[in-house]
């Protein structure tokens, strides 16, 4: 088995325990989508005009959750140094290490949200539409959050950091995911616009992300 | 004396000490001649004399991200060019761009209230300079964080790289969205459509305001200078003893 797909499935296997981020996530999900209806209120209208927004939000915490641990644990245990040291280039390393992310615990979202849009008062229409943003979505929220991860992966109390770099820079994602489902829903914007414009920004990120992170990480760990 | 050799701290220490006075006298000339030009400059015939908010608002918005441009070729300098000062020149010039952002979301959103009703409108432009002062503050916040200056330097670098996407769309949100934020008066094919009578001073206090920032940035500089060496001695001192 090659080191990245070593790697790759390593990664896998660490999040799918329990405790892991992956069941951690999606715990982290609901708990979100249910605090907004105590804060708000619990008139089913207005959570559902608000429900795709809601859940991007969500969704957006649950991944900052999971990325602060992934390049901080490998950093303590000292597999991190062992990786910089390996034939494997750190920017494909950094690929698939993000990928194991992603499959981890944006493919749950994805595959939960349609549950807890329920809790929100969201039908199928919106939920399908929510479930697409989402899948084309996700991957740049993991990816542009693999770049903060990397930048504070040496700092004893790096999370909030971490937040405070990662959250300007997924900002675009946020605004076209929650345009996307919004216009599924209410128009008039057609659904397409904004989510091939979604897909644009997690191609890009696919790029940028591993090139930045990798960057940080060979400066951070020298 | 080249310009090269300001890339020596030495050298350019001095020619910060012998710059910074004549710097900072004439940004004070021409500030008071801003301000001659300001009280001097008619009422818009709509907005009567809120309209001389501009004269802080706008050159506000163009330093602020001309400090980010700094930042970013700065970035570029301790990436790619390993130049000396180039981190000196990015950790000194992130609070003062921060600063200048804070001062247009201000004068901004105190305009906003008698023009447009409101101190704050989620649109194009406001929510990008928004996001332009939350990526200072992040670029600030990570500096401060790692205790190594080169390798916080190279950080904050990664970070500036990745954040100078902000500087585009800022300028053009006006032009791809539908925004309250009115669109570009001065930078734009064509002529300005200010009027002569408020462009003169609002050109003028740019002048103004931008020789500030480079005099602040000159003395930033020197300090991250200075600053840096005192640690030097500091760390040699304590090893010296140990």
């Amino acid at each position: 088995m090659s080191a990245l797909a070593a790697i790759f499935v390593r990664d896998l296997r660490i999040a799918v325990r329990v405790g892991g981020s992956a069941l951690m996530g999606v715990l982290f999900f609901l708990v979100v989508a249910t605090l907004v209806p105590f804060a708000v209120g619990p008139d089913l209208v207005l959570l559902s005009r608000i429900g795709p927004a809601i859940l991007w939000l969500a969704a957006l915490l649950a991944s900052l959750l999971a990325l602060d641990r992934l390049f901080a644990a490998d950093h303590e245990d000292g597999s991190l140094d062992l990786i910089l040291t390996g034939r494997a280039p750190l920017e494909l390393v950094v690929l698939a290490k993000g990928l194991a992310h992603w499959l981890t615990t944006g493919v749950p979202l994805i595959v939960a949200a349609p549950l807890i849009g329920l809790l929100l008062d969201l039908d199928a229409k919106a939920a399908a539409a929510l479930m697409l943003t989402l899948l084309v979505g996700t991957p740049a929220l993991t990816f542009i959050g693999l770049i903060g991860a990397a930048l504070a992966v040496t700092l004893r109390r790096g999370g909030l950091l971490l937040a405070v770099l990662v959250l300007p820079l997924a900002v675009p994602v946020l605004i076209f995911g929650v345009a996307a489902a919004n216009a599924a829903i209410v128009g008039p914007v057609p659904f397409g616009t904004p989510l091939t414009i979604l897909g644009a920004l997690t191609l890009a990120s696919l790029v940028v992300g591993p090139f930045a992170a990798a960057a940080a990480l060979r400066q951070e760990m020298e | 004396m080249a310009i090269a050799d300001l890339a020596n701290p030495a050298r350019f220490l001095s020619f910060a000490n012998r710059t910074i006075p004549w710097l900072g006298g004439l940004t004070v000339i021409i500030f008071a001649f801003g301000i001659n030009q300001i009280l001097s400059a008619p009422d818009d015939y709509q907005q009567g004399a809120t309209v001389k908010i501009m004269f802080l608002h706008v050159p506000g918005a163009w330093l602020g991200m001309l400090g980010f441009g700094v930042m970013t070729v700065a970035a570029l300098g301790t990436l790619v060019w390993r130049h000396p000062l180039a981190d000196v020149t990015a950790k000194a010039a992130a609070p003062i761009g921060a600063a200048f952002t804070l001062m247009c979301l201000v004068t901004g959103s105190l305009w906003g209230r008698p023009m447009w009703g409101t101190y704050w409108v989620w649109d194009a432009r406001l929510t990008s300079v928004l996001v332009l002062f939350l990526l200072y503050l992040g670029v600030i916040a990570l500096w401060r964080t790692v205790e190594d200056p080169s390798r916080a330097a190279r950080a904050a670098a990664i970070l500036t790289l990745v954040g100078a996407i902000d500087l585009p769309i800022i300028k053009f949100s006006v032009d791809w969205w539908n925004t309250l934020h009115q669109p570009a008066s001065v930078f734009r094919l064509g002529a300005p459509t200010i009027d002569i009578s408020i462009l003169i001073p609002l050109f003028v206090m740019t002048i103004a305001f931008t020789l500030l920032f480079f005099t602040l940035l000159l003395a930033a500089m020197r300090n991250e200078i200075l600053r840096r060496r005192v640690r030097t001695l500091r760390l040699m001192q304590a090893s010296a003893a140990s």
